[in-house]
């Protein structure tokens, strides 16, 4: 199908972006990379009066160092995320996770920027963006503010940022020192995950010291499995100590039944998958 | 309306466009490139795939006044000037990677943009970088044996030199 009509801008700068999203009001929206947004105009769930395309702000793409952080535009492409020396060094799980979004067409032009801000449950990025503490850079017309991934993800396709305002970076803490991995369950080939889970974990000696445990497409929104890494912090780096905090990692969710599967079903992969995903950030065999 | 530029296949294209229409539709239905196709509603099957700035890209799902400015690839512009096939398109050929013929072109347009990236992909790496294209008829396996075949013939004709241009014909 063909969208409906909607008018078009393509400002140069955030700020531009910004002032014409304002004037606009709630019947504008943002295009980013179009992965998302384009197909629920094909087919009709959405019809914006007004669409202002990021694509022209050079300022939004890029990955840069700043401190003991990287800095993430917004319009950086899933498949220059996963070229990216940095993103390699300081948040491979960022990189592993992108590599299993959709396919090589969609991660030419999809983004993490509009991954966040689509707050799919079943995307994969959110539960990453979770699991390293990651802080979102917004800008709105009075200015720009930041809001940590545990406050951004409100409801289902639903973030913090109010009409207006734009996601500009994403700020991802370096973890130096921290295995990470990202653990993704689906049937077919492009598929979204039924259920994903995104582990870091830092040993000390032969001890787990800390751990962050994320959950893909177990609620509305992403989850961290919270009695999980609770059960992990100081818990010997064993098989054994690691099945028995994986346990508990549906524990808070609120997973929904549909075509793909039933609540019960992604409770049990969400244990399963934690457990895997856990020991292979640790470095640790499930045997 | 906003004016757009587009290289389509070599040749540059200026036109009015409204913002709703889709690159796949601007290709078929203004510029009469019709062998890329559309097979779907939902960014799915792959059929639409063309190269954008070298690139492959679902067609239908990118915005014609997005592209403003891109040099497109399209299977049509992947012969060579004397109508030589591309060796994707001989390896397809040879191979009997197809059947209806449908993801067809999508098909061979992703499978250039895997070998630019990976010209010795194992079968594993051909299935993945291919989950993008669906296919309906084969069953996939002539479509990995071809796109083997393409990627050992475009090594060896690169060999002496630097590397294939795309959509050069070699
Ligand atoms: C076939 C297919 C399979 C897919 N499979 C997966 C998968 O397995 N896993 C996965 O995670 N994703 C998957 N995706 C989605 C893909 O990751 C998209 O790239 C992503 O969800 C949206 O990014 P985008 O840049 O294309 O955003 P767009 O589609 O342009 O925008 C998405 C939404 O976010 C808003 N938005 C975008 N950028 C900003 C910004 N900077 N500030 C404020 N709002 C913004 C838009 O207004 C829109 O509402 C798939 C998509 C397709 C078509
Ligand atoms: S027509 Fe473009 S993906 Fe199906
Ligand atoms: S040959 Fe018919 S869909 Fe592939």
């Amino acid at each position: 199908m063909i969208p409906s009509a909607f008018d078009y801008a393509r400002p140069s700068t955030v700020q531009e972006a910004v002032r014409i999203l304002s004037e606009a009001g709630e019947d504008a929206k943002v295009l980013a990379g179009g992965q998302s947004l384009i197909p629920v105009l094909r087919l009709r769930l959405a019809a914006p009066s007004l669409l202002v395309d990021l694509g022209g702000i050079a300022e939004l793409r890029g990955v840069s160092e700043s401190g003991d952080e990287l800095v993430i535009g917004a319009m950086t492409r899933h498949a220059d995320i996963l070229r990216d020396p940095l993103v390699a060094r300081y948040a491979p799980l960022l990189a592993q996770a992108t590599a299993t979004v959709a396919d090589r067409q969609v991660r030419h032009l999809g983004t993490i920027g509009g991954s966040l801000s689509h707050a799919d449950p079943a995307g994969d990025l959110p539960s990453v963006s979770l699991a390293l503490d990651a802080v979102m850079t917004i800008a709105g017309p009075a200015g720009e503010r930041s809001v940590p991934a545990s406050e951004f993800f409100v409801d289902y396709l639903t973030t913090a940022m109010q009409p207006g305002e734009v996601l500009v970076a994403v700020r991802v803490p370096k973890r130096e020192g921290w295995g990470t991995h990202y653990e993704k369950f689906n049937r077919v080939a492009q598929a979204w995950a039924l259920v994903g889970v995104a582990a870091a974990v830092r040993r000390e000696n032969g001890s787990i010291a800390e751990a962050r445990v994320a959950l893909t497409n177990m609620g509305t929104t992403p989850l961290r499995a919270t009695a999980v890494e609770q059960a992990l912090a100081g818990a010997l780096a064993s098989a054994d100590a690691i099945a028995s905090a994986a346990a508990s990692a549906a524990e808070g969710t609120s997973p929904s039944s549909d075509v793909s599967a039933s609540a019960e079903y992604r409770t049990h992969l969400a244990k399963v998958l934690t457990r895997r995903a856990v020991a292979a950030a640790g470095g640790i065999d499930a045997a | 309306m906003p004016r757009i530029s587009l290289t389509v296949d070599g040749v540059r294209y200026d036109d009015d466009v409204e913002p709703r229409t889709l690159l796949v539709h601007h290709l078929r239905e203004r510029l009469g490139k019709v062998g890329t196709v559309v097979g779907c509603d939902t960014s799915n099957c792959g059929a639409c795939t063309v190269l954008m700035s070298g690139e492959a890209v679902k067609s239908c799902t990118v915005l014609a006044v997005q592209a403003d400015g891109a040099d497109i690839t399209t299977v049509e512009g992947l012969a060579g000037p004397d109508g030589k096939l591309h060796p994707v398109q001989q390896a397809f050929h040879d191979r009997h990677a197809l059947q209806c013929g449908f993801c067809t072109p999508g098909m061979i347009m992703a499978a250039v943009d895997l070998l630019a990236e990976n010209p010795d992909p194992t079968d594993e790496e051909i299935r993945e970088g291919l989950e993008g294209n669906l296919c309906r008829c084969t069953g996939y396996q002539n479509i990995v044996r071809a796109v083997r075949d393409a990627a050992a013939a475009m090594r060896s004709a690169a060999a002496p030199q630097e590397s294939v241009p795309i959509g050069g014909g070699a």
